[in-house]
């Protein structure tokens, strides 16, 4: 595995699996009377947000902390006075108290590259979100959700499963990177969107792409609903709130076109009745609350893989032969 | 420093098989009469295998206990990488499955399985495991091979054999079903890239 | 004032010759020249010798942002590129639309002496695309702006545009436009295209650029006025100059160096020194500038110099400024690329970077031949020369250069401006 964690395109397909096989060992954490494992004992991992999302933080600094690892947390929100001075001079500061892993929420695209390849920094670099480009731990955690569900928990369980992700890809980060990870894991992906939200040159992504949500749904094996602000309405993307849920919103109504075993996604939050209905987001289909559970395991993972060892996990051919 | 006599010149030979699959057998089953003697009777007992080749191990001891005293005694099996103490030393490691049978380990007698008995570091790192699990009322250890050349004050309990060995020779065991066939072999390495320096 | 004999140099690439520079003129031009007492020897064997470039697009950010580059190191920079005379744009602080900033900068340049500086104005007052700026003022000043542009935003109000296009024409101006519908590029940030989405960056399309210079180009017709397009950057762009200049329309056209080598794949670093607007574009698109700089529908290579202070550039994208350096590099990306490549020779170069530009600004005493009676602007670039761009060696302020790192052919051996030597062998006197 790469040191930095950016895009969700850094993972080949034995990175993700060795990923998600990691996340299933230690989502059993959970149930234990001590929910904690020294393997990051005296590592500092940095939460480096810029962007409010308590939920993803959370998330992280739980993972970090069950794994024994220091966590200190700063929170910038990027002031538009200072523009770059926020990061460059933030990281110059984090690098002095010693982070050895820097988790990244930014609200510029490419913000985590400029951190991991600047030379601000020599700590790891983990993406957990930037501007609309991409969130690889996200897309890694519906990935996890995907495969204990669809893909029996086993290696190329997700082979040939069909997705669909629905919504505002032109402007999600976790469109972008659920497109390469389930890519890479012999997913079939189609987007469903509206023209105005699908990103020029949409056709070089590896998936398919349909305007229509009724053909798509009975098709697949789970579906993903992107949060769709109602802001966008002033670009120019869509005429109403009301005609976007009419054309692509799930609803109860759409919800029985699925097949019995299909699943429903959301990264959360939810903006109830625009993408989602209540009584899609509640049903027994909808696996939300525990896609939330699986972003502690899968983070983890990914923070166990980067920073347990002196370096990063090797994940082909890799035998655990071990001196007794 | 003069050479090793056995390597002097030479590349790896041949692996040299010291128990094979019967002997393996008579060992396991030698070993499951001396827990049940030890814990008079199987009451109270959790087999807990060190991945990866400890895990069959255990089974097999379970299924012999289970055929002489009529008892299934609960197997599971306890991954020990993320307490290693060379987890710095080398790439972070993909972790092995920990499964602990339903009721625990608390208050239980606890034998931890593995295949070979070396340094001590993997039993260290699995006593600390344990820990972080429960309180067991005791635990033992159980191993195939015992080759000597510990680095920390741990024994095994039982024991399928004792095979000293040289630092230069390298102890493999294989399991059907993980690998092709039984055996514990012994193979005269060449100096291993780690004893070199100085 | 020195005498120079330049020896052996090859006038726009032809047969060595010499020339006699004195008094500020080309005193002697020919094989065999015998030195007057006094005069320094200047050895140009190898070297093509061409007439002082001539830059109709430069920022040199004075007044205001003088931590950025002042008039004063703009213009060694631009010594040092092989330029005796450039336009300043007017996008500075505050912005030249009025007699008094332009005649400022006008002055600066003077005072600093290291090339002519010929201040463009502003077209609308402050650059906000309200009002018309008191253009007539500007001409009438010691500047004599004849240039006139808002470049660093858009004249996008057609009825605007049109009134200016009109306007100049009492005292043979030109509006200078930066084509870029302000609507459909809120936010953008590199060329729109596959790699925009994959990069989550908001896209510049190309289209943005083409309507403008469509609309334009028919308001000039319209009007029958000449117009100037900055920084031509997209195939479409080019075609639609093409056939506006076929139909008889009074349009040139500019293309930038980094334009002409550089593509939009380099974003994907996220390395702000490869922000600039116009973006960097397709491969395509390069291609298609290269070719109507030959062919001439590109009229002139304008280098859009835009130095910025370390911290607008040593950020996340979105947050850094847009612009690249060019005055040190124009002549030696112009060679690799259209030279080298054989699209065009220097005697083109010359064309392209020293006379056409000084007809379009109407500015006297420069982009002339090389001739005896003619001023003395001449270039030495010594074609055969490589070398590794190193943005600490650079004379501006900045380091925003996106070739640093790059090995670019040529370099500038010497300049000289109305016959002193402004750099000699490479370095600024």
């Amino acid at each position: 595995m790469n040191r930095h964690l950016l895009s969700a395109g850094d993972l080949s397909r034995d990175d993700a699996e060795l990923v998600l096989s990691t996340a299933a060992e230690l989502r059993e954490l959970a149930d234990r009377p001590i929910k904690k494992l020294p393997a990051l004992r005296g590592r500092t991992v940095v939460n480096l947000f810029f962007e409010d999302s308590t939920r993803t933080r959370i998330s992280f600094e739980a993972a970090a902390k069950r794994l024994s690892a220091d966590v200190i947390n700063f929170s910038a929100k990027g002031s538009s006075l200072s523009k770059g001075e926020s990061l460059k001079d933030t990281a110059l500061t984090l690098e002095a108290m010693g982070a050895d892993a820097v988790v990244v929420r930014h609200g510029a695209s490419g913000a985590p590259h400029r951190l991991a390849h600047s030379g601000w920094v020599r700590s790891s670099v983990v993406n957990a979100g930037d501007g609309t480009h991409e969130h690889p731990t996200q897309a890694l955690l519906d990935a996890f959700t995907l495969w204990r569900h669809l893909g029996g928990s086993r290696a190329g369980g997700l082979e040939g499963r069909r997705v669909a992700i629905v919504g505002d890809v032109l402007h999600s980060r976790v469109a972008r990177s659920n497109a390469l990870l389930l890519r890479t894991l012999g997913v079939d992906v189609t987007l469903v969107a509206p023209p105005t939200l699908l990103p020029v040159g949409i056709e070089t992504w590896p998936v398919d792409t349909s305007y229509d949500l009724d053909a798509v749904l009975p098709k697949v094996d789970a579906v993903m609903m992107l949060r769709v602000q109602r802001e966008r309405m002033s670009g120019g993307f869509f005429p109403t709130a009301r005609e976007y849920s009419r054309r692509y919103g799930l609803d109860g109504r759409r919800m029985a076109t699925l097949q019995d075993h299909t699943i429903v996604m959301h990264p959360g939050p939810m903006v109830r009745g625009m993408e989602i209905t209540a009584d899609v987001a509640d049903s027994d289909r909808s696996v939300i609350v525990e896609q939330v559970t699986n972003g502690v395991a899968v983070r983890m993972a990914v923070l166990y893989l980067l920073l347990g060892g002196n370096q990063p996990a090797v994940s082909t051919g890799t035998t655990n032969e071990a001196d007794e | 420093m003069p050479a090793h006599p056995r390597e002097a010149g030479s590349d790896q030979s041949a692996p040299r098989v010291v128990l094979d699959d019967r002997d393996i057998g008579r060992a396991l089953t030698r070993i499951s009469h001396e827990i049940l003697e030890r814990n008079k009777g199987a009451a109270d007992l959790v087999l807990l295998g060190i991945p990866s080749r400890g895990v069959p191990l255990a089974q097999r001891i379970a299924e012999r206990i289970a055929s002489v005293e009529g008892y299934a005694v609960p197997v599971g099996s306890l991954d020990v990488t993320m307490y290693r103490d060379d987890l710095r030393l080398k790439p972070a490691r993909a972790l092995l499955p920990t499964e602990i049978p339903p009721g625990g380990v608390d208050g239980r007698t606890v034998v931890l399985v593995d295949d070979v008995l070396f340094s001590g570091r993997t039993i260290r790192a699995a006593l600390d495991a344990l820990n972080d699990l429960g309180r067991p009322r005791a635990v033992r250890l159980a191993v195939l091979v015992d080759r000597g050349h510990r680095e920390l004050p741990i024994r095994a309990d039982f024991v399928g054999k004792n095979l000293p060995t040289s630092l230069v020779e390298r102890v493999r065991v294989t399991l059907a079903g993980i690998d092709e066939v039984d055996a514990v072999t012994i193979q005269a390495a060449t100096v291993r890239d780690e004893e070199v320096t100085a | 004032m020195s005498t120079y004999l330049i020896k052996n140099a090859a006038v726009l690439g032809g047969e060595p010759t010499d020339l006699l520079l004195r008094d500020g003129v080309i005193a002697g031009l020919g094989a065999g020249l015998e030195a007057p007492d006094g005069a320094e020897l200047v050895d140009a064997t190898g070297l093509v010798a061409l007439p002082g470039l001539v830059d109709l697009h430069t920022h040199l950010r004075e007044p205001g942002r003088e931590d950025a580059e002042t008039v004063e190191s703009g213009t060694r920079a631009a010594a040092l590129g092989g330029f005796t005379a450039v336009h300043a744009m007017a996008n500075t602080e505050p912005v030249a639309d009025t007699a008094g900033v332009v005649e400022q900068v006008w002055r600066l340049g003077r005072e600093a002496g290291y090339c002519d500086v010929y201040p463009v104005g502003a077209v609308t007052v402050g650059l906000q695309g309200q009002q018309l700026a008191e253009l007539g003022a500007m001409a009438d000043s010691a500047a004599r702006v004849r240039v006139f542009s808002d470049d660093g935003k858009c004249v996008s109000d057609a009825v605007l545009m049109r009134r200016a296009l009109e306007y100049v024409k009492a005292f043979g101006g030109v509006i200078a436009q930066h084509a870029q519908e302000p609507r459909l590029t809120e936010g953008a940030q590199m060329n729109e295209g596959p790699l925009s989405g994959r990069l989550g960056l908001t896209g510049w399309p190309a289209v943005a650029e083409e309507a403008i210079i469509a609309r334009d180009c028919l308001l000039a017709e319209h009007v029958r006025s000449r117009l100037h397009v900055c920084h031509v950057s997209t195939a479409g762009s080019v075609q639609i100059v093409r056939e506006a200049k076929a139909r008889g329309v009074d349009v040139t056209a500019e293309a930038c160096p980094h334009h002409l080598l550089l593509t939009d794949d380099l974003a994907a670093t996220y390395d702000p020194v490869y922000k600039v607007n116009p973006p960097l574009r397709s491969a395509a698109d390069v291609e298609a500038v290269q070719a109507g700089l030959a062919d001439g529908t590109i009229d002139i290579v304008a280098t859009d110099h835009a130095p910025h202070p370390h911290e607008d550039k040593d950020c996340e994208w979105a947050a850094a400024a847009f612009g690249m350096l060019g005055l040190e590099t124009a002549l030696s990306v112009v060679q690799q690329t259209m030279v080298d490549t054989g699209l065009l020779d220097w005697a083109g170069v010359a064309e392209r970077m020293s006379a056409t530009p000084a007809r379009i600004g109407r500015i006297e005493g420069h982009g002339r031949p090389l001739a005896v009676g003619e001023p003395a602007n001449v270039v030495l670039h010594d074609p055969a020369a490589r070398r590794v761009v190193d943005p600490v060696e650079s004379a501006s302020l900045s380091r925003n250069t996106p070739y640093r790192g790059m090995e670019l052919p040529g370099r500038v051996v010497a300049t000289f401006l109305r016959g002193s030597a402004t750099v000699l062998d490479g370095k600024v006197q």
